[in-house]
């Protein structure tokens, strides 16, 4: 009995160890299809670049800025893309990869998406957010200005809110607290608008609606908020909303679409009852 | 601050529109299924009949219909204004179609509700246009009061001057428009049967994603009242009121 059961776990211990082995030694070798544009002005391309020796252990950013070494030692214009923190928290990595906003793992951005989620031999291809409000840069960056434009139409309170509370300061119950805290999560990356078939940008729009529209802080701005955020939404030329909750299945903060519905409260209150 | 063309002229505003009318489409076809259920009673049609009449006689229905008619054109127009709209949204598409778990109805509401349209265009004709324009046939039923047996008997249009329903000898007797005979006959064509069928298939899928997504534009997204909406949205509209309409053409096929 006991020598079986040693004789198990030696059987797993040298599985493990040759699966890390295999994962150590088992550089892949892939190849992208990369989007390449110039700028806003001129129309763009795929170009197929091979991604030799790339380890399962990098991020997708890193196995792109290995690409670009690359690139650069032939004299070769490197890909631009968007990163920053690399910790999944900034919003600024953006990249649709294969046909997946942020690629194919749930709740990951794109600099926490790991090389391990693809086979060696895959192709990769790579395109920028699509959306007339979203003008490429270059290559797979993307302006996104727009949302900051949304912001500054409302996004803010014009109360003084001191410096940070201590727990439990605000009289406001702790679902509804939470609930805002969900919202406040959206970290604008625009995931929602590369998701959705008519370009929307409303799982955006609601949950900055939603942060402050459950908060005291928020209640003096909070119907003239809603409407100046939407109508804000509207003249940067973002589509309208189909329910189809594909924004909520590719949002990296897993935002809900009941914000979606609460911005819908609360615009048609604005527009029709307190405005 | 705010007005009624700036809220409704928004992109949640026009949602808002196409919500509206969207559930008032769903609530006449609750009166529509519950109406026609009396061509299911064997009576030659007395009831329907009577129906059909109560239906285009009595001013508030008549109303009501004229709603009707604006909101299947208002939530027509607007769908392609909106779909036009989005389209512009974003010009260049993805070169590999998005995976994003939307069930498929959802994003062919356009194609679904285009077969809808073309199936109200004909059924209309079918149906609506030839009563209106009297080109249905006449009947006369006659029921004794006593034993409540019925007889009818088709009538010309010189018989025929308006619906009338009067009691002579202990004898009920009803003049009618005959649009039982017309709905019966049209459905012993095979390929009107299959043509209705399939237009109730694409009901349901419309209705399935359209029903409950209503509720979601009009911001009613609860956690305890979803799961209710769901519910109504998946065995009331998109099986239950297609199954009950579907059955119409196919017994009338099989029995008449």
């Amino acid at each position: 009995m006991r020598r079986e059961r040693l004789e198990l776990a030696k059987s797993q211990i040298s599985n493990l160890t040759s699966q890390i082995k295999i994962r150590m030694s088992g550089n892949m070798n892939l190849t992208l299809k990369v989007w390449r544009q110039k700028n806003s002005s001129t129309s763009g391309k795929f170009v197929t670049y091979k991604a030799p020796g790339i380890s399962p252990d990098m991020s997708f950013l890193e196995m792109l800025d290995v690409v670009n070494e690359d690139l650069v030692k032939k004299s070769e214009d490197p890909i631009q893309f968007d990163h920053d923190c690399r910790e999944g928290i900034c919003g600024m990595c953006s990249l649709v990869i294969n046909g997946e906003p942020h690629g194919p793992k749930r709740a990951t951005t794109t600099c926490q998406l790991h090389m391990r989620s693809f086979k060696d031999g895959d192709t990769i291809v790579i395109e920028p957010w699509r959306a007339a409000a979203f003008p490429v840069v270059k290559d797979l960056a993307v302006d996104r200005s727009a949302f900051d434009r949304i912001q500054q139409a409302g996004g803010y309170v014009s109360i003084g809110t001191g410096g940070v509370p201590d727990a439990n300061e605000i009289a406001i119950p702790k679902v509804i607290a939470d609930e805002a805290f969900n919202s406040a999560t959206c970290i604008g990356c625009g995931a929602c608008v590369a998701a959705c078939k008519n370009a929307s940008a409303m799982l955006f729009v609601s949950a900055k609606i939603s942060q402050y529209a459950m908060l005291p802080q928020g209640q003096p701005e909070r119907y003239a908020r809603a409407e100046a955020m939407v109508l804000q939404m509207d003249d940067e030329g973002f589509g309208s909303c189909t329910n189809t909750y594909a924004c909520e299945a590719q949002c990296p903060k897993e935002i809900k679409v009941t914000n979606i519905a609460r911005m819908n409260r609360e615009f048609f209150n604005a527009e029709f009852i307190k405005g | 601050m705010s007005n009624f063309s700036s809220a409704f002229s928004s992109t949640l505003g026009r949602k808002l529109v196409m919500c509206l009318t969207g559930l008032f489409l769903c609530s006449f076809l609750i009166v529509h299924l519950a109406g026609n259920f009396q061509l299911f009673k064997n009576d030659d049609g007395l009831a329907f009949n009577q129906y059909a009449h109560f239906m285009t006689h009595f001013t508030p229905i008549k109303v009501v219909s004229y709603l009707l008619y604006s909101s299947i054109i208002i939530h027509t127009i607007w769908a392609i204004v909106i779909t036009l709209m989005n389209r512009k949204a974003r010009p260049i598409s993805y070169a590999i179609k998005p995976k994003d778990g939307s069930i498929w109805s959802s994003r062919n509401m356009g194609i679904l509700g285009t077969i809808l349209f073309v199936f109200i265009v004909v059924h209309m004709a079918n149906f609506w246009y030839k009563y209106h324009s009297g080109e249905t046939p006449y009947i006369e039923y006659r029921t004794d009061i006593n034993s409540g047996a019925t007889m009818s008997k088709s009538i010309n249009e010189s018989e025929f001057t308006e619906y009338v329903s009067f009691v002579d000898n202990g004898v009920q007797v009803t003049k009618s428009e005959d649009l039982y005979k017309e709905v019966s006959n049209a459905f012993q064509q095979w390929w009107l049967v299959i043509f209705y069928v399939l237009a109730m298939a694409a009901l349901a899928f419309h209705l399935v994603h359209g029903f409950q997504s209503a509720f979601q534009t009009l911001g009613w997204n609860h956690h305890k009242y979803r799961p209710l909406i769901k519910f109504i949205g998946l065995w009331v509209f998109s099986i239950g009121i297609p199954l009950g309409f579907a059955a119409m053409p196919i017994y009338l096929f099989l029995f008449k």
